[in-house]
């Protein structure tokens, strides 16, 4: 008798749950990219290590827009860095110029923008801990459009200039 | 005829034809001391122009003393690394970019030369003595897996070895605190003698420099 309306309850409050989750998974994402015409997905996102007292580090990846519409990276965050920042480095006269992205970086539709070192990077301020080989940590981009983006950053040794398989397929100049 | 050149009879006296070879030998004197002026402003003027061209060409200019601080505390000098060759680098720990990149190449073009690998050092100059100590800077080479001099000094040290190499730096402030440093991105090939052989610039194919460390070693 009192076991019934318990299990009655557990049940109805399961299914509902896995109802909510079903109509989120559902509706959201593939309502949210006919809405803005943006479909992000972050790939190969890799870091260098760093020492200890080496305070900053930079992420590289390849941003793909498969959507509609163009959309626009704004920023980003890190559990592992105070702040997430847009760097550009210009190499004009021999001489290494590293700027904060002065507009959010443009990721066109039906297209992607590789940021790899020479060009275009993300930058981790204010490192909390050093940034160990083969660890990975979470990065967050924000896009107008898109909204939040999560990535897996895996932690490449400092003398990696990318995974493996980048350099494979030809990117490496 | 008298009627014709009655000046020329004049000066047909003895007097006057005297008084006009005294004239054309002064005349001839005086050509042959500007002559002799101008011969020897020619070879000393020249020999000013040309003497210090054969003696300072741009490689001249690169490189002299400096003393600055290894990880371990101990004063590293132009002298210590003399009778090796080195190649030579400026940059900063924080940087995330061009500075891990340039390091990494050198010490994979190390690699490939095999036993000649080890005829050179790599040095590394941290020109952020602010925030990069020797013990930082010994923490940073570590990671390359290949003996690099991880060097700093005082902003005076500093300065000596920049204004030797031609390095350009300059901090510059970055959004929400902290600073960046632009800085001259090439590696300097110093041979045994201190002397500048060559330069790698960053947007070369590591072919190329291969051969440049080879020719470094030989």
């Amino acid at each position: 008798m009192t076991i019934r309306p318990f299990l009655s309850a557990a049940v109805l409050s399961g299914t509902l749950l896995l109802g909510a989750c079903n109509s989120a998974q559902e509706t959201e994402s593939p309502v949210g990219a006919e809405a803005t015409g943006s479909q992000i997905a972050i790939t190969g996102a890799w870091s260098r290590e760093t020492a200890e007292g080496q305070d900053t580090g930079g992420a590289f990846m390849t941003i793909a827009n498969a959507g509609t519409a163009s959309d626009r990276l704004t920023g980003g965050a890190s559990p592992v860095a105070d702040a997430v920042q847009i760097h550009t480095v210009d190499m004009a006269g021999g001489v290494m110029r590293m700027r904060q992205l002065g507009d959010p970086l443009d990721i066109p539709a039906g297209s992607s923008v590789k940021l790899k070192p020479g060009g275009l990077h993300i930058m981790l301020m204010g490192l909390k801990q050093p940034l160990k080989r083969d660890e990975t940590f979470p990065l967050t981009l924000t896009f107008e459009k898109a909204g939040a983006v999560e990535a897996e950053v895996k932690v490449e040794p400092i003398t990696s200039e990318g995974p493996m398989g980048e350099m494979a397929g030809g990117h490496h100049d | 005829m008298t009627d014709k050149f009655p000046e020329l009879e004049d000066e047909q006296s003895p007097e006057r034809r005297m008084e006009g070879l005294k004239a054309l030998r002064m005349f001839l004197w005086l050509a042959v001391v500007l002559i002799g002026a101008l011969a020897l402003f020619a070879i000393f003027g020249g020999e000013r122009h040309s003497a210090p061209q054969q003696r300072t060409t741009f490689a001249d200019t690169v490189g002299g003393p400096f003393t600055l601080t290894a990880p371990d505390g101990s004063a590293v000098s132009d002298q210590t690394l003399a009778g090796k060759p080195f190649a030579i680098f400026f940059g900063f720990t924080r940087c995330p970019d061009v500075c891990p990149t340039t390091l990494s190449r050198l010490a994979q073009l190390r690699q490939r030369m095999g036993t000649d690998g080890s005829k050179f050092a790599i040095v590394f100059v941290s020109l952020d003595p602010e925030h990069d100590s020797p013990e930082d800077i010994g923490r940073y080479v570590a990671l390359f897996d290949t003996p690099i001099i991880g060097l700093t000094g005082t902003d005076t040290q500093l300065a000596q070895i920049v204004k030797a190499y031609h390095v350009y730096y300059e901090k510059v402030p970055v959004e929400g605190g902290g600073y960046t440093i632009d800085h001259t991105a090439a590696v300097y090939l110093m041979g045994a003698d201190g002397k500048l052989q060559s330069i790698i610039d960053h947007h070369e194919g590591a072919d190329a420099s291969l051969a440049k460390l080879r020719r470094l070693v030989k």
